[in-house]
């Protein structure tokens, strides 16, 4: 297989654009891809300080050499969960990134700061361990951004991670979700501006960036993760993908420029009343915020009261 | 040729030649989900594998299933 821009020999083929590319070709292509999305969504600047969060997996590490790539001001963010060697491979791996470039890693811990980790917290709140920890690094993702000064929060949700949400979400019809489901989420009090660079991208790519800039990525899942729909929900997209290149693609893509205004019109996403949590001053609809209710849960305490960085007006 | 999976990583052997793709069909494993790695060089379905190469089928779905089954024989 040719190289679609130099003819010479392909390491890569992307179905959807019925195209090889060589290593530099395949690199100059996910650049662009990345710069194209932070254009069409207007993501940011390069004035803009960009927090990227990194989980020592291909997708964050990616994200944060191509923004460092194409001259953007980003630092990382590693939050440690507590999952066991994981999450030791996992720290290792994003400080190994970040010191092999000169780049500022932000370091935080669950069981440090605030005395549980995923597999405790989920069994104490008898919440499933994704949801745990989704719930546990929003939170700490939102309160170190803020209390950063960063004007953004980067995550390396990719086309895939996408496609699989909005699949589940229409599955399920959960209009509430379909109406966030955004590659831009907007800053508002006590939330920094979150947004999804690689949304263009799919994670096979994202591998291959890693593989082809030897990047040492933590190729392992997450133990916790196995058996969770969201996984049925990609493989079940990719035998769409195999059958008809560029499906996930027009699915994420055709929902945003042709559906997504619709939800948010019809769910008013933005009118939902919120107060500061009783015990972090973090943004909530009732008088303690849900990361807070899981702490006191797992047997763990949060140390500290936020600073005014996150306040929001009492209702 | 030695095809190195992983979860769990294992090596197993497949008999040779054959072309990527034609191996990616025998061990029933989907395109989409998997980076195909001879030595340190990514490789495309079009190329040739012979018997003495070694290869690794690295899943890219984070955190998601492998291969389904690993038929024997030749692909």
């Amino acid at each position: 297989m040719k190289c679609r821009v130099c003819r010479g020999g392909a390491v890569i083929e992307l179905r959807r654009h019925n195209a090889g590319f060589c290593p530099e070709h395949f690199l100059r292509f996910c650049r662009d891809q990345v710069a194209k999305a932070i254009a069409e969504f207007d993501m940011f600047t390069p004035e803009d300080r960009v927090l990227v969060a990194v989980s020592g997996g291909k997708d964050s590490l990616a994200l944060w050499d191509i923004l460092t790539e194409l001259g953007y001001q980003a630092d990382g963010f590693y939050l440690g969960l507590g999952i066991g060697e994981y999450s030791e491979r996992s720290a290792s791996a994003s400080r190994a990134f970040a010191e092999q470039r000169g780049l500022t890693l932000v370091e935080r811990s669950l069981p440090d700061e605030f005395g549980f980790d995923v597999p405790g917290g989920a069994k104490a709140a008898k919440r499933a361990p994704c949801s745990a920890c989704g719930m546990s690094k929003r939170h700490v993702f939102d309160e170190t951004a803020i209390a950063g000064g960063y004007d953004v929060l980067a995550t390396g949700h990719n086309l895939d991670d996408e496609a699989a949400v909005l699949f589940g979400n229409v599955l399920h019809w959960h209009t509430e979700y379909l109406a966030r489901q955004q590659p831009v989420l907007a800053a508002r009090p006590g939330f920094p501006r979150k947004v999804k660079p690689l949304v263009r991208l799919g994670e096979r790519e994202m591998a291959a960036w890693c593989v082809l800039r030897s990047i040492d990525y933590i190729v392992e899942e997450c133990p916790m993760a196995a058996g969770n729909r969201h996984l049925a929900y990609k493989e079940a997209l990719n035998e769409v993908e195999e059958r008809s290149p560029g499906s996930k693609f027009d699915f994420y893509h055709g929902f945003l420029r042709r559906a997504a205004e619709g939800f948010r019109h019809s769910e008013q996403v933005d009118d939902v009343d919120l107060q500061p949590c009783s015990t972090c001053g973090a943004p909530t609809p009732g008088e303690v915020c849900a990361f807070c209710r899981l702490v006191e849960r797992a047997g763990g305490s949060v140390p500290v009261t936020l600073g005014a960085t996150r306040q929001v007006e009492p209702r | 040729m030695k095809v190195v999976l992983h979860h769990p990583r294992r090596e197993i052997d497949v008999s040779g030649p054959a072309t990527v793709r034609a191996l990616l069909d025998h061990l029933e494993v989907n395109r989409e989900s998997v980076l195909v790695i001879r030595g340190d060089t990514l490789v495309t379905g079009d190329e040739r594998l012979s018997d003495d190469d070694v290869v690794e089928l690295r899943p890219v779905i984070s955190g998601g299933a492998f291969a389904r089954a690993v038929p024997r024989g030749r692909p």
